[in-house]
């Protein structure tokens, strides 16, 4: 891993970001009635005792289904939602309640790319003037002072000729251009760490690889540390040094890519892996696929919140809820059984 | 019986826009043979969506078919009247969406729909021959009994696509289209509704074309592959042939740059430039200023799209005899 500048420092060993035991329980809007007879709320148990770190100058990858809290997790890290229970520590300094002139300055360090860059967009805004809008807001600067970095920054994501594509609108540019100029957004202030939410999902095929190797390139020169927030495991394995599985707010495993992909551990991630199609019709997919569909977060099932689906469950499955175990260097899994697989 | 159930000639959709005049379907010709899975890919904008569309005649304003002959069974469907069409979507051709919450009616429950379906394409079942059927389906499908009286908000996004494929099946629709049917989809989800496809289509001898950006899972279920860029086909060849050899440089380079999972971390190929604007697409050969192998010709007159080996059609000038007097022209002009 890349030390930042001004390495020696005490900081420089400790994690970027620490996140221990992390719940979010949204509350199920319910009808007066409904509250009465079932004798108070329930909840959508989002994210549900999570805990990971993300060192200095690393990518981790966290990959799951719909439903499974990798996109609350990203939004607690940020702090855009408020943590029910748990801890968030950035760079030594617990965030998890912070509140007015700190947070607001935290703000800059650390920085988002979403889905839907066209969504992200104000459409009425020069494209140039809302990539300097979070500087101008975050340092004070007015338009004047923010466009040259702005234009240095448009340049450096390939947004160019930057001075001409400044005066343009979103819609006048094309879905690539789009996805530059929201990554040109977040890292104008200069972040410490990105936490890109699916940031190339609406990308076309053809303009991917070239958007991954952007970012891995920005990366590398700016000293970034991303938050890679995906479903689709394959682009995962070509930006993501350690990837963490998450399965209905828990994290089902975790370790370095290669080890997970090339020796999963834990049944749903070698389901998970084993149903993606393949670009090649000989290697057609064989093995059977778990039934059933993820089940409701509200309720989830008792023990491992896997095992009606589990095809190694046995009867403590249903009872035991597994904890994340190391069972090689850096790479932990949360099943009674999977040493079987080692 | 004749091998290709539907053909497709020199078929032309035109949208008539006030910046100008569009075609996401610009003279396509190709046959869907009876029983295959034929696998149509492309990135979004490509037209094929809008092709899908027009197989079924449901080209809406400001779009209109413009041109050409679509031969099903033997029938010009442009020929047919409304009622006529009418009548064969859904009961001969079906089609099913990305989106299965917006083919749903959400006011009704998942049976009456079936047998709605049903009776009004078949009159003369009756309604308990209807809801028998409909209950045999559902368990084909694999969708609990007890949700045939549940309505579609009820059901999660796999069973709302599998009622959609049901419906098809009720009907005994000879050609179903899937555009995107699993891009909603979870992976484990979506691999359960492969498999399920697969089988029926093996069942029911089905004919499908199978319409999605995900190349992964042409080469998961096709049979054959169309590749489409810029409202035309730009290669069209058996699924192993088109993997194991694709011809055109946007094929080559397209296959190259999607991630597969069960490769090493080598470097993906990054395609320069984005797909054109198709009110003003490039002269010549629309991929001409995306290709690695571009020529002079390229960039004045369009390649045709043409047999080059047996089985593979190819919309290319690498794989044509170029026309000695555009070349001297180019030669002219240079």
């Amino acid at each position: 891993m890349n030390a930042p500048e001004g390495a020696g420092t005490p900081s420089q060993r400790q994690p970027l970001v620490e996140v221990r035991d992390l719940r979010k329980w949204f509350p199920v809007q319910q009808g007066v009635l409904d509250q009465i007879l079932a004798g108070g709320g329930e909840h959508v148990r989002a994210v549900d005792g999570v805990s990971f770190h993300i060192d200095r100058g690393e990518v981790l990858g966290l990959a799951g289904e719909s439903g499974s809290g990798k996109t609350t997790i990203g939004r607690l890290v940020l702090r855009l939602l408020e943590p029910t229970d748990g801890k968030i520590i950035f760079d030594g300094l617990d965030i998890t309640h912070l509140k007015g002139e700190p947070l607001r300055e935290l703000r800059a360090r650390m920085q988002v790319v979403f889905q839907d860059p066209f969504a992200s967009m104000n459409p009425r805004m020069k494209v140039g003037d809302q990539i300097g809008h979070p500087h101008r807001i975050l340092f004070g600067t007015n338009r004047a002072e923010s466009r040259t970095i702005v234009e240095k920054m448009m340049e450096q994501v390939g947004l160019t000729p930057a001075s001409q594509i400044y005066e343009r609108y979103p819609h006048q540019l094309s879905g690539g251009m789009r996805q530059r100029a929201v990554l040109a957004r977040a890292l104008v202030p200069h972040p410490d760490l990105v936490v890109a939410d699916e940031p190339i999902a609406m990308a076309d095929v053809s303009v991917r690889a070239l958007l991954l190797d952007l970012m891995v390139r920005l990366k590398n020169e700016l000293r970034l540390t991303y938050l890679f927030i995906t479903h689709d495991l394959a682009t995962a394995k070509y930006i993501c040094d350690r990837i963490g599985i998450l399965y209905l707010g828990r994290m089902a495993e975790i370790g370095p890519l290669p080890m997970v992909y090339s020796r999963p551990l834990h049944p749903y991630t070698q389901a998970l892996l084993s149903a993606v199609p393949v670009a090649d019709p000989n290697s057609r997919r064989q093995g059977t696929i778990p039934k059933g569909e993820i089940p409701n977060p509200i309720n989830p099932p008792s023990g491992c919140r896997f095992h009606p689906r589990c095809p190694i469950a046995k009867a403590n499955c249903a009872v035991d809820e597994p904890e994340l175990r190391v069972l090689e260097p850096g790479h932990a899994v949360a099943c009674h059984y999977a040493e079987q697989f080692l | 019986m004749d091998k290709v159930l539907y053909g497709i000639r020199d078929l032309v959709v035109e949208y008539r826009t006030r910046v100008g005049t569009l075609s996401p379907v610009d003279h396509v010709s190709f046959d869907i043979q009876r029983g295959e899975v034929l696998g149509l890919v492309g990135e979004s904008g490509c037209g094929k969506t809008t092709l899908g569309k027009a197989l079924m005649r449901m080209i809406e304003a400001p779009g209109v078919i413009a041109s050409g002959q679509l031969l099903f069974d033997g029938v010009d469907l442009m020929q047919l009247s409304r009622r006529r069409m009418r009548e064969l979507r859904g009961s001969r051709i079906s089609m099913i969406f990305q989106d299965p919450m917006t083919s749903l009616n959400p006011v009704q429950r998942v049976v009456d729909h079936m047998t709605e379906t049903i009776r009004v394409h078949q009159p003369s079942t009756s309604l308990k021959a209807a809801r028998a059927r409909a209950s045999e389906l559902v368990d084909r499908l694999g969708i609990r009994q007890s949700s045939l009286g549940d309505y579609p908000h009820q059901l999660s996004g796999g069973m709302r696509q599998r009622v959609m494929i049901g419906l098809a099946l009720a009907l005994r629709a000879d050609l179903v289209i899937a555009d995107e049917a699993t891009t909603s989809l979870d992976v484990l989800v979506e691999a359960q509704f492969l498999d399920l496809l697969r089988e029926l289509q093996a069942e029911f001898e089905l004919t499908i074309v199978l319409i999605t950006h995900n190349i992964g899972i042409v080469a998961e279920l096709a049979d054959r592959v169309a590749v489409m860029y810029a409202g035309q086909l730009v290669e069209m060849a058996e699924v192993h042939d088109l993997f194991r050899d694709p011809k055109h440089p946007y094929t080559q380079g397209l296959l190259r740059a999607v991630p597969n999972i069960r490769l090493g971390r080598d470097d993906l190929y990054k395609m320069p430039g984005s797909p054109p604007n198709l009110i003003a697409p490039p002269r010549g050969c629309r991929f001409n200023p995306r290709c690695p192998q571009v020529m002079d010709i390229c960039r004045v007159r369009d390649p045709a799209f043409e047999l080059v080996t047996p089985g593979r059609r190819v919309h290319c000038w690498l794989y044509q005899d170029q026309p000695e007097i555009v070349s001297e022209k180019v030669q002219a002009r240079l």
